[in-house]
Parts: structure tokens; sequence; C-alpha cells
């Protein structure tokens, strides 16, 4: 049989044919050269840090002699700080969401709310540390406490949870919510049994990647003056602390090279961390995608 | 239709989104125990009309209304007349099937949960499902999403949900439009049946079903009520024109 001509790749759909290949091959070299990028950089932390990594490390303090350097106190801080960062950001973020978008009248002044809130995830985040200078640690007299810390990670990450809680409630359609209404539920009901569980694996992903980006962040830190020799471990909100992106900041500035081989260390810590966070946000996705 | 009592009575209704009018000076008494039926063109403000008898346009933004909506004789939209409370009493059936992403048991459980009905909660979803002649499809995968049943299905999950409530009123917006004429002829079997116990507000495109199911039937253009009488006075002797060429099929 042959082929009806009509049918044959005409001139002018060659060209738009060629122009797709050739932006097809364009994005693939662009994402290539990303991961390649990337790619290096982890090849370098890893081969220069690899070898400290182990229990000796994990469970020691840092240290004058490279050989006994830890990030225990480094390690515990960070836990502390996400810990009460999270007590602190999750509640509040997810709350103002629900009453955001379920309950606030849709009005100038709400529009103003949100459009501040929206522009607050954009500052840098030294401001937040600056803020949590002059607020906390001074005004409120909290010192370099982990709390304060704390509460000054949370202000930077509020933004970012309120914003994904809020499009992850905005993507649940309208006419579940109708339905629920018309059974002669209130609308605290409506949001309880029907809007939360919808949005759940949305919100959850957003605070997990919001809790991430508090873990590595270290100007606001450095800013509220977290400590970075630190030979105990806190035990109340109330200690001061340190924290790994202050620990790996302190090895790097140092002059000796075996240091920034224990910054690499660290920072294989932390990126296990963060892997971690990010493998758990991502299940969490599929899962609810799945249901 | 002298000796029934309205259980609702629109009093010349007008419901505009922002400034335009969709539902103009509209008068329609809802007789209890009756099915009335709204017919007329897309777009004429059937739905409009319906979400306004239990208050359901309350959550669409810039609505508002003028006249009265009369429950019983009070006004259904008095400062202290709790919405929560009057969509109990008026109960509703979308014209999309909403189903909860729950299970098919805990789609007709939850309503009566909630508001704490009296009773044996299995039993009421059971007679919910039988109602709405659902239960011998489904009696065996209860547990199972009701996302995973048909059009059909969902729609009639979402008529036993709304059965589950014993509202006094039903307002139903094109229940059939998903339906297969089988399922259909059930719904319309269930309508008859229902009729004893609820007063039923039926919203359909289908002129044998209004012809067929209700006693009354309101025929709407353009959200002005053009005509309303019994049933087989519409059908058969229509007073206006218009509603003459909508149900013989010469609309245009
Ligand atoms: N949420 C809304 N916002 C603004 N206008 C609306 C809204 N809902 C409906 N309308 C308008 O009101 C008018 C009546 O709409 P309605 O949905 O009541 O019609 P309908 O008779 O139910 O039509 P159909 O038979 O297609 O369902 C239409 O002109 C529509 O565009
Ligand atoms: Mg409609």
């Amino acid at each position: 049989m042959t082929t009806n001509k009509d049918l044959v790749t005409s001139q002018r759909l060659r060209q738009r044919q060629a122009k797709a290949t050739f932006f097809k091959y364009f994005c693939i070299a662009v994402t290539g050269s990303a991961v390649l990028i990337l790619g290096i950089l982890l090849y370098q932390i890893i081969s220069d840090g690899y070898r400290w990594v182990d229990w000796q490390f994990m469970t020691s303090y840092p240290s004058r002699f490279p050989e006994k350097a830890g990030i225990l106190s480094a390690f515990v801080g960070t836990l502390w700080l996400v810990s009460l960062t999270a007590l602190l950001a999750i509640p509040t973020g997810v709350l103002a969401a629900i009453y955001l978008e379920e309950y606030a009248p849709k009005n100038r002044w709400t529009q103003l709310i949100e459009v501040n809130i929206a522009n607050l995830a954009g500052v840098p985040s030294i401001v937040f540390g600056i803020l949590g200078l002059a607020l906390f640690v001074r005004f409120m007299g909290l010192n370099r406490s982990v709390i304060a810390g704390a509460m000054t990670m949370s202000l930077l990450i509020l933004p970012v949870i309120i914003i994904a809680a809020k499009e992850a409630i905005r993507a649940i359609p309208n006419s579940l919510r109708q339905a629920a209404f018309a059974l002669g539920a209130t609308r605290w009901q409506v949001v309880r049994a029907h809007v939360l569980p919808a949005a759940l694996p949305g919100i959850l992903t957003g605070i997990i990647l919001a809790l991430s980006r508090a873990i590595g962040e270290t100007a606001p830190l450095i800013m509220i003056g977290a400590l970075t020799y630190v030979a105990f471990l806190p035990e109340s909100p109330m200690d001061e602390f340190t924290a790994l992106p202050i620990q790996i900041f302190n090895w790097t500035a140092r002059p000796q090279e075996t240091f920034h081989e224990l910054a690499a260390g660290g920072i294989i810590v932390l990126l296990g961390v963060l892997l971690l966070m990010n493998a758990l946000a991502v299940y969490i996705r599929y899962r609810g995608s799945k249901s | 239709m002298s000796d029934a009592v309205p259980i609702l009575n629109a009093l010349d209704l007008s419901i505009a989104y922002g400034k335009d009018d969709a539902v103009k000076n509209v008068t329609l008494p809802i007789l209890e125990k009756k099915i009335t039926a709204i017919i007329g063109p897309s777009g004429c403000g059937k739905s409009t009309f319906l979400r306004s008898l239990n208050r359901m346009n309350d959550f669409i933004d810039g609505v508002s209304h003028r006249g009265q909506i009369l429950y019983r004789g009070s006004d259904l939209y008095a400062e202290n007349v709790d919405p929560v409370e009057a969509r109990l009493r008026i109960g509703m059936v979308f014209q999309k099937a909403n189903p909860f992403p729950k299970s098919i048991y805990r789609n007709v459980a939850w309503g009566p949960g909630i508001n704490k009905l009296p009773g044996d909660p299995n039993e009421r979803v059971e007679t919910a499902l039988k109602q709405a002649a659902l239960w011998d499809e489904v009696s065996d995968r209860l547990n199972d999403s009701a996302l995973n049943l048909s059009g059909g299905q969902q729609q009639r999950l979402c008529i036993a949900r709304a059965l589950a409530m014993e509202p006094e009123i039903i307002l139903m917006d094109e229940p059939c439009s998903a339906l297969d004429p089988v399922s259909t002829a059930r719904i319309e079997d269930l309508l008859f049946e229902l009729k004893k116990k609820f007063t039923i507000v039926i919203v359909t495109h289908n002129m044998q079903q209004a012809a067929r199911v209700s006693d009354y039937t309101a025929f709407l253009e353009n959200g002005v009520l053009i005509e309303y009488g019994e049933t087989d006075q519409v059908f058969t002797r229509p007073k206006e024109t218009r509603t003459e060429e909508y149900v013989t099929g010469r609309f245009g």
C-alpha cells in the first residue's frame, strides 16, 4: 500500500517540528549543565569530607585538634532549633492560612495582608536576623538562647508556611465545601472534616520544605549571635546554642586545611538531613496524590 | 392547589450577582409534601433560585437578595435565623455529583453524625442507600472510596446523603442529568415515594420528567417567572405562549 501524500510531513510542519526539536535539546542542555555543576560540587564536598563522617565525628564536641573535633553540640543545637521553630511556626502558620482562606472576608484589608505575607517571603534572611536581634535578643531579653533563635527562624519561615498552606487549602474544590454545608455543617466542621484532610499532603509538604530552609539558614543565626564554640548541650530553651551551619561556617573560616575537610564533613551531615526531609516531602506528596 | 400550605414562599424575590439580576421579582409558593418542578432554558436562574431556598447563595461573593423567602410564614433571611439550622431542614442535591473523597459509608453517615441524629447509624445509612436505589450495587463495599463509583452512582450517593438527614424539604438541581434511563426511572419512583414524607423542589431540563413526577411546575425565563401552576395545566393548557413553545420544544 502507498501512503496518502496528504499525510506525509509537509514543509510548514517540518519547520515547526525542527523548532520543537531544537527547544527540546536546548532544555536538556540547560538542565544538564545545572546538574553537572551540582554534581561537581557534591563530588568535591564528599571527597573532601567523607573520611571524617563517623560515629566519633557525630558524638564529639568541637575541638582545637581536628582529629578530636565533632559536631555533637551543633547537631543537637540544630535539632533544638528546628523542633522549637516547628512548634512555633506550624500552628501559627496553618491557622493563619485557614483563617485567611476560609474565614476572612475578601476585602481590601485582607488583600493587603496577603500581599504583605507574599512580600515577607522574599525578604532576605539577614533582615529577619536583625529583627530577631533587636526584638528577641535585646528587647525581650532572651539573649543568645535557642528560643530567640527559634523565634527568629519562625518569623523567617512563617510566610512560606502560610503561603504553602493557603495554596493547598485553595486547591480544595468549593463543591466539597458546599456538599458539607448543605448537610447542616458549621464552618469549623467543614474545615475540620473535609478541607484540612484533603489539603494535608500539600500543607505537610510546605511545612517540611520550610523547616529544611530553617535548618540551612546561617545568616540570621550569626546575626542574633549564636555561639561558634560550644562544648555543652542546651538543656532548656533558654540555653545558649550553636547549629550545624554555624559550625560549618566556623570551620571554613579557619586557615588550616584539615578544618576545611571537617567543614565538608559537616556539610555532608547537613545535606543528609535535608535530603531525608525532602524525601519525606516527596513521599507525602506521592501518598496524597494516590488517595 | 387551594388546600395545601406553602412551606416555602418566595415573595417578589430578586437575586443579583453584583449588579445584574439573575432572578427577577419571582413570587412562587412551594407547597408542602408536593413536588414542584422548575423548568426553563439554561442560564435562566433555576440554580440561583434553588440555592436561595436553603441559603447556599450565602457562600457566593457578591450575591444580594431583594424581596422575601418565607419558611412556614417567617423570613428565612431574618437576622436571627441560623443558616446552619435552615440547611438541616432544607437539604440539597447539587447539579454536579460532589461526593466526599471518603468511603461510601462515611459519605452518608457524616451528616447525621455531626448533627447527632438519633437512631442506629448503620440502619440510617442502609435506609438512605435503599431509598436512593443504590443499596444493591454497593452493599458489599461500603468501605470503598466513593470516588470509585460511576458518575450516576455518585449522584445517587449524593441523593442518599441528603436523604439520610431526613430534611423536610429536598432541593434537587437536575439530579438525573448524569443518569441512564434505568436509574432515572428508579429516581423518579423514589420521588413518588419521598413525596409522602418530604417536600421536593426539582430543577430539570427533561420535560417528560417534569410532566411525569411533579405536581406543580414553574417556568422561568431570563430570571422571570413566566408561568406557575399545576403541572397538568402548564403542560396541556399553558396560559402563556412562551410556556407552550418551551414545553413543546418549539423554543428559540
Ligand atoms: N457565581 C456566579 N457569579 C456570577 N454570575 C453567576 C453565578 N452563577 C450564576 N450566574 C449567572 O446567573 C445566571 C443564572 O445562572 P443559573 O446557574 O442560576 O442558571 P440555570 O438556570 O441553573 O442554568 P443551567 O440550566 O445551565 O444550570 C446566569 O446568567 C449566570 O451566568
Ligand atoms: Mg443550573
